[in-house]
């Protein structure tokens, strides 16, 4: 492993284009022996945009843990003599045509995009794993069946599926967070299978196999975590999609029911009063997106610190 | 190539299959009894039995599939439950409709995506390279309905510049030939209304294009990043070529495919994302037929909708792959 890691240093001092004064090679041992995953952690905590991203998703986590103490009113309490009031010292971000904390309920609303991102991902991750291993690793019909299955999963427009499968379910929250779930397996599906036919020909698998290991064994011990880097970075990318999917379910109607503050909800409730009271629907969408970014920045720093190949 | 064609058109008959039987299982696996549910709680006994009727539903599943892709082989989609009319007839002015919009949802994106790409990597990180990146990220972590409601009130509502909603005036609409209404006034001859249509397409076809946009401005500004570093380039350059034409002749052409790729892809999220758009902007295309449906409760239109977009996709998808082996003849399959 370690004469692995000094030749990755080394090349990234060859082709480094920003490194105007190259150092001349020197002698290996006075490189430092790091396991790649501390160097892909180093790595990480250089990259500012990461870091930024990191801030923005810990701002949601803590607005959702603190939101029954954040203000004196509940996410449904309406107050209907101020409905639509601007922000103010009262309702800090205003309040909605039912005279609700726009606040509040974006704070339980995080909760909820929190989860949904949570448990689509975990359940995509977790059925896509196996599937993939299962697909990647024995090959023939097993591999075929299983791929076909994806192709077609995946000849639809995410979305579209998403709708069909909660038309069929019928229009809630937790079936809208299946349906999720669903069309995201194949995304996950696909990346493992790619990346186990890759390492199913590397030698050290071979040599386990020769020493008489189990499938089982390899799959879990050699095969899985040297898959693991793609799928960290899928899975966190993924978190920004899934709370989107959820959103625009939730703006069709098809996710979270009245009065749950599911963000895509709040923002087709509001519709209507845009032109009287446009911070009813800045809010919501504003937060959609910071989440949204927030993941979106945190996947691609993993990714830069994960594939050495990006690294310049 | 044509060997590569043919196995290519190949692989989509079971993925076309498999499309099929999952749109046509929707209404069947409906929990409980499905004529009850696309009726609703009102519904009398005579009313649901004559809908299972009409549906086939007493039928065994693999007779009714086999039914039901004997009609699609003949261009029948169904009947709308809500307005009793035939679908296949009903969907063809709403593809047109969404087809226009993609269209020019995607000249957005490419159009402003590549050049914007190219410049960043032409000029990698001075503040024209870092802005265009900063709002590429912010671009794809938007929800589509969320920046065309902005867009709508913004642009529409509070400035009054462009239409907010429809793709034409209510009161003054056009004799459809095609249906794509841009080709329609080009065809009058009434060149005044395709300037009125063209308004109506602004604010939609941003609010779609805006995502794949950002998406193909980063994976040109990085394929040709990459491009770029190669020994021809450098070749050509010393050679004394301007910038413009080594970036825009020769980088260009082999940062294609990448880029084709993700345009390919996009074209997905572009029909997805029609379904948010459409409803918004009150577009009459095939998205807002499936929002409709929805609604409704009209399963059949909630089918076909999906079906018929699933089906553009897979074949956009099909010329995209044809096209790199046609740019790029070192593909071999």
């Amino acid at each position: 492993m370690n004469t692995k890691n000094e030749k990755q240093q080394l090349e990234s001092v060859k082709v480094n284009p920003n490194n105007n004064n190259p150092e001349p090679i020197s002698e290996p041992e006075e490189i430092e022996a790091i396991s790649p995953w501390k160097d892909a952690f180093r790595q990480f905590r250089k990259s500012r945009l990461a870091i930024v991203g990191i801030i923005m998703i810990s701002f949601f986590v803590v607005l959702a843990i603190v939101a029954p103490w954040l203000s004196p009113y509940g996410f449904d309490e309406q107050n209907l003599a101020d409905r639509l009031a601007p922000p103010s010292s009262d309702y800090w971000l205003g309040a909605d045509h039912l005279g609700r904390d726009i606040l509040t309920r974006i704070a339980y609303g995080a909760r909820i995009s929190l989860m949904v991102g949570l448990v689509a991902v975990s359940g995509a991750l977790f059925f896509g794993t196996i599937l993939g291993v299962v697909s990647g690793y024995f090959g023939r019909w097993v591999d075929m069946l299983i791929s076909r299955i994806f192709d077609i999963l995946l000849a639809f427009p995410s979305i579209l599926l998403a709708i069909a499968i909660v038309a069929i379910l019928g229009p809630s929250l937790t079936n809208a967070l299946i349906a999720i779930a669903i069309i995201n397996i194949p995304i996950f599906g696909r990346l493992v299978r790619s990346k186990v036919i890759s390492l199913r020909e590397e030698e050290y698998i071979m040599a386990a196999k020769a020493q008489g290991m189990k499938n089982g064994r390899i799959l879990i011990h050699h095969i899985l975590p040297n898959s693991l880097a793609p799928i960290i970075v899928q899975a966190t990318l993924g978190f920004g999609t899934a709370i989107l999917e959820a959103a625009a379910l939730g703006f069709l109607g098809l996710g979270a029911q009245p009065p749950t503050p599911e963000w895509g909800k709040m923002l087709s409730d509001s519709r209507d009063f845009i032109q009287l009271a446009p911070w009813t629907l800045i809010f919501p969408g504003v937060s959609i997106m910071l989440v949204v970014l927030g993941f979106n920045l945190i996947g691609d720093g993993l990714r830069d610190a994960l594939d050495p190949k990006m690294k310049n | 190539m044509l060997a590569y064609t043919i196995r290519r058109l190949l692989i989509i008959v079971p993925v076309l299959l498999g499309m099929t039987l999952i749109v046509f299982s929707i209404v069947h696996l409906i929990p409980g009894n499905p004529a009850q549910v696309i009726l609703g709680e009102t519904a009398t006994e005579q009313q649901i039995a004559a809908l299972e009727e009409s549906m086939g539903i007493n039928d065994p599943f693999f007779v009714q599939y086999g039914l039901y892709l004997a009609d699609l082989a003949q261009g029948d989609l169904g009947t709308s439950l809500r307005t009793n009319s035939n679908i296949s007839s009903e969907i063809v002015p709403r593809i047109a409709a969404t087809f226009e919009l993609t269209v020019f949802a995607m000249i957005f994106a490419i159009f402003v995506g590549v050049n914007a790409g190219i410049i960043s990597a032409w000029k990698q990180n001075s503040w024209f390279d870092f802005l265009a990146m900063v709002f590429a990220l912010v671009g794809v972590s938007m929800p589509v309905f969320w920046l065309a409601l902005m867009e709508q009130w913004i642009f529409a509502q509070e400035l009054g510049w462009l239409p907010s909603s429809g793709r034409q005036p209510s009161t003054d609409t056009i004799e459809p030939i095609t249906h794509l209404f841009v080709l329609d006034s080009i065809l009058h001859m009434d060149f005044e209304r395709t300037f009125t249509i063209l308004k109506h397409l602004v604010l939609p076809s941003i609010a779609l294009g805006t995502i794949p946009m950002a998406i193909i401005a980063r994976m040109t500004r990085s394929s040709m990043l990459e491009v770029m570093k190669s020994d021809y380039i450098r070749t050509i350059r010393a050679k004394g070529s301007g910038q413009f034409l080594v970036i825009y002749k020769h980088a260009l052409r082999n940062a294609t495919i990448p880029v084709l790729t993700v345009i390919g892809l996009q074209t997905g999220v572009l029909l997805g994302g029609a379904i948010l758009t459409e409803t918004i902007f009150s577009w009459p295309g095939i998205g807002r037929y499936v929002y409709e449906g929805i609604n409704y409760r009209d399963y059949p239109v909630i089918q076909s909708g999906i079906l018929v977009i699933a089906f553009i996709f897979v074949m956009i998808n099909l010329i995209v792959d044809l096209l790199y082996a046609f740019i790029d003849p070192r593909i071999k399959y």
